[in-house]
């Protein structure tokens, strides 16, 4: 019992480190961002890890998805807690923005679950290759869609995210996005291991593994493939509001193709359907991506030469299919959620 | 009680014809066979039994139910399942996950009891895994519970399959020949096998098998098919004097 407790004792340690040095300024703004965003980029690699990797499928637009997320929670926060330009005065009292935040994620998730499911309910009932062409082709209308609404900014984009940070901070100074991010990315791994450690959820790596024993040794493939879809376009929702909440602005050219393909990259680079491999992936990812900013555009001909470079040597990612606890069978005994 | 009962079931595969006016009537606890050449379309009648086909024409009722139409994974929760001529286990998952995802359509618990873990979810995890641990005791294939079955030997293989199909609590077990690729020594114990499932789970069981020995000595009556249409029907005794049968078998020297 007592080491089944020590993987959420060492988080929490995690956590309240990261804060108070935060808090205390030891570590600045900058390195601040980076810790944020490899949180955000595991949620998205992990989450398009579920279609691409446990359930074998190939979608390449989850960008749209994080788009979709984003720009609902920024909408939705801005409108309720904050005075807008556009939105008018806040709809509810900004001192409770530190409650609503949490929920107004939740609406960008369960959006971007929805447009999830429009997306996936043509491809699935065609042949499998379609839901790459079908994503590309979502990922482009939801952008155009975005740029063409002039209200939430178009294609100059929208802000004022800030104040609801600001508002937060009114009711406790604390660095409060450091805290948002942590919980998030928390539970989402919980969720997408709950799923895929469950007989229900397995039913998606039964699809991987082989479609037709699947549904005619009763796993009703098309609800399953629906289900993991809209989690796994959920799931980017959210990270998309993190991400817009951490930045303070949302431009729709944030969230092309490109966001997308490196979404792709993290979950080639961790493994397929590998938990921890998406982890490892999105960190290491992160680290790389800031430490090539400076070659601005270069850095596209570095990743995919990355890419090729892996898939020639390791085909199957960092991880392969395995979790650390496959490779190191005795960390089993300090997990509680299998 | 009548379990399965077919009518007038026709197949086209884009002009072919595969299956033609085909009927049967399977009665609770028999186990009958179905033979026939290379290519007669035995596979047919089961894939489209289990909903992996649509037929052309024809009725199917299980239970005195129509399945017709109905999607695969349907048919498996009304109560058929059934095992695959080449092996199709889900290679990357364990024996054990093999055998408990057959009763993915009986799970009796929802997305919100999973992220949850309520006592529910909890609960039916645990009958869920019994199950399956019962299964492979009987089978006695405890100790490659946490094995891929890929690792197995092709007769283990055939084992699990038949345990995977078991594990939905079927009424009707279709056997896709079991019998195939396994050597002589290993089918005698097969034929043990299928003959001790059918007494103690007391099911009906409807095979497709080419080694005569097998259905000669399991089958109490036994459905001949050439180019898709029947070509006979009777006891094992009457089959093997059946003149049809014996010029249908010309030159194959299984009979
Ligand atoms: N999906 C399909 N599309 C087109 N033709 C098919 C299809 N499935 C089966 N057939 C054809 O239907 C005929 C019957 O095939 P089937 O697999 O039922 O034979 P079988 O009796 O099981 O033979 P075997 O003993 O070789 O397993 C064959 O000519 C086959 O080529
Ligand atoms: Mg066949």
């Amino acid at each position: 019992m007592k080491q089944k407790l020590s993987v959420p004792v060492a988080l929490l340690a995690l956590l309240m480190t990261v804060m108070v040095l935060a808090q205390y300024e030891v570590i600045d703004l900058y390195i601040q961002t980076i810790i944020l965003f490899v949180g955000i980029n595991i949620i998205i690699s992990s989450s398009l890890n579920l279609v691409n990797g446990h359930m074998g499928e190939f979608s390449c637009g989850h960008a749209g998805f994080i788009a979709v997320g984003a720009y609902v929670s920024s909408v939705l926060s801005v409108a309720l807690f904050t005075q807008d330009r556009v939105f008018g005065a806040p709809l509810l009292p900004p001192q409770y923005a530190f409650i609503g935040f949490p929920l107004v994620l939740l609406a960008g998730g369960i959006a971007a679950a929805f447009a999830g499911l429009l997306v996936a309910l043509p491809s699935f009932k065609t042949r499998g290759d379609y839901l790459a062409i079908i994503t590309i082709a979502a990922n482009y209308i939801i952008i155009t869609l975005i740029i063409n609404i002039d209200k939430i900014g178009g294609a100059r984009g929208f802000m004022g995210m800030k104040r609801v940070i600001f508002a937060m901070e009114d009711v406790a100074e604390i660095p409060w996005m450091i805290l948002w991010v942590f919980l998030f990315t928390i539970l989402s791994i919980i969720a997408i291991r709950r799923f895929v450690s469950s007989t229900y959820g397995k039913g998606i790596i039964a699809i991987q593994q082989d479609e037709v024993a699947a549904e005619i040794m009763s796993v009703n493939t098309n609800k399953m493939k629906l289900i993991a879809f809209m989690l796994s376009s959920g799931l980017a929702g959210i990270a998309g509001g993190l991400y817009a909440h951490v930045i303070g602005y949302v431009n729709p050219k944030s969230f092309d193709i490109l966001k997308s393909t490196e979404a792709l990259v993290m979950v080639y680079l961790g493994g397929m359907g590998s938990i921890t491999g998406s982890i490892l992936s999105a960190v290491l990812f992160t680290l790389l991506l800031e430490l090539l900013r400076p070659l601005q555009i270069i850095k596209w001909v570095a990743i995919p030469l990355l890419l090729i470079i892996l898939m020639q040597f390791r085909p199957e990612g960092i991880m392969g299919n395995r979790e650390l606890s496959d490779i190191f069978p005795r960390l089993k005994k300090f997990y509680r959620f299998k | 009680m009548t379990v399965l009962k077919i009518t007038k079931l026709t197949q086209y595969f884009s002009g072919l014809r595969a299956l033609a006016d085909f009927n049967i009537q399977l009665e609770e606890g028999e186990l009958v066979g179905l033979i026939g050449p290379n290519g007669a379309g035995k596979t047919t009648v089961f894939n489209l039994v289990s909903g992996f086909y649509q037929p052309t024409e024809g009725v199917i009722s299980f239970l005195g139910q129509p399945i017709t139409g109905l999607k695969p994974h349907q048919v498996t929760a009304h109560g058929i399942a059934r095992t695959f001529q080449n092996i199709r286990l889900w290679n990357e998952m364990t024996v054990l996950d093999n055998i408990m995802l057959a009763q993915h359509s009986s799970l009796d618990y929802g997305i919100r009891d999973l992220f949850f873990r309520t006592g529910r979810y909890q609960r039916r995890e645990r009958e869920i895994r019994d199950l399956a641990m019962e299964l492979l005791e009987i089978f006695k294939l405890r100790e490659v519970a946490e094995e891929k079955p890929k690792n197995l030997s092709y007769g283990l293989q055939r084992k699990v399959e038949i345990a995977r199909a078991l594990s939905s609590k079927p009424k009707l077990l279709l056997l896709d020949e079991p019998a195939a690729g396994l050597p002589s020594r290993d089918v005698v114990e097969l034929i043990d096998l299928i003959r001790w499932i059918h007494r103690e789970f007391k099911i009906a069981i409807w095979m497709i098998e080419h080694q005569m020995k097998v259905v000669m000595s399991l089958c109490s009556r036994i459905t001949v098919i050439d180019f898709g249409v029947v070509i006979a029907e009777g006891t094992p005794e009457e089959i093997q004097h059946h003149p049809d049968v014996i010029k249908a078998y010309l030159g194959d020297d299984q009979l």
